[in-house]
């Protein structure tokens, strides 16, 4: 069963596949949207980085920069890139289930 | 009269992307510098593939013995508002610098020299303009470790190949 779960009606997305309401999100849909956007399995890096994301975002209702990630999140800025190449905190927060980062950095 | 049964449509094409950025940087002051900086780190967080191209003056941004002190330009800038003789007082480049600093600072964006280890390590690829290089006499012990090559306009040009060329 690999079939998406963001073809879940209930699942309100963006256009661009970010979740708008993050308590509908969950593991399985992180690992659904994980895989249509390149990532084929999610490690405990990425899981990290991943839930660093989201529960910043709940906590302050803002995401954290590229840069913030690389300070605190325990993973480094190069390692946030082989984890997520087209773009860790975009990707990341996709796939945490939070709206699309809007800083510059 | 004729008329037309079906209309001719287009098969849908996907919108098109920038896959790639070559940014060029000529002017060594903080204004010159941070633009740059800040368009390569985006393109790298949207996955957009960039290399940065330091020319003139753009140079000290990747200079050791510079990069740690580039400063607002306060005379000859319009955009400084101010009277030229005001930007000349000794000092005055200084302070303007560090108020901007500090304004970044709480936007998060960061000092030079972290911001150029954030883009090196987010896999922009920094290269020194040859020309620049000979005439102010350096080597590539002068720059940053990150700075790969120092490079003519020429090979400049095929890196930049099959990408969008920005100069700032």
């Amino acid at each position: 069963m690999t079939t998406t779960q963001i073809d879940n009606p209930r699942i309100e997305v963006d256009p661009e596949g970010f979740l708008l309401r993050p308590e509908q999100w969950n593991e399985t849909i992180a690992e659904s949207i994980a895989r249509e956007n390149g990532v084929a399995e999610l490690t405990d890096r990425h899981w990290l980085v991943v839930r660093f994301m989201r529960e910043r975002y709940l906590a302050t209702g803002a995401a954290p920069s590229v840069r913030a990630l690389g300070k605190e999140s325990g993973v480094s800025i190069k390692e946030l890139y082989e984890l997520f190449p087209k773009g860790p905190a975009k990707l990341a927060a996709k796939i945490g289930g939070i709206p699309k980062p809007k800083g510059c950095i | 009269m004729t008329m037309l049964l079906e209309q001719p449509h287009d098969t849908p094409l996907e919108p098109p992307t920038i896959e790639k950025v070559a940014i060029v940087v000529s002017k060594g002051s903080l204004e010159g510098i941070y633009p740059a900086l800040i368009m390569a780190n985006g393109a790298r967080m949207e996955g957009i593939e960039a290399d940065l191209f330091f020319t003139f003056f753009g140079l000290d941004a990747i200079r050791k013995d510079r990069y740690g002190k580039i400063k607002v330009a306060t005379v000859g800038n319009p955009g400084m508002h101010l009277p030229t003789w005001i930007g000349a007082i000794p000092g005055f480049s200084a302070l303007a610098t560090r108020m901007m600093q500090r304004q970044m600072e709480k936007i998060d964006i960061p000092p030079i020299p972290e911001f150029v280890d954030l883009v090196a390590d987010s896999g922009v690829r920094l290269y020194a303009c040859k020309a620049s290089v000979d005439m102010f006499g350096l080597t590539l012990d002068d720059f940053v470790p990150h700075v790969e090559e120092i490079i003519s306009v020429g090979e400049f040009y095929e890196k930049a190949a099959g990408g969008q060329i920005v100069f700032t």
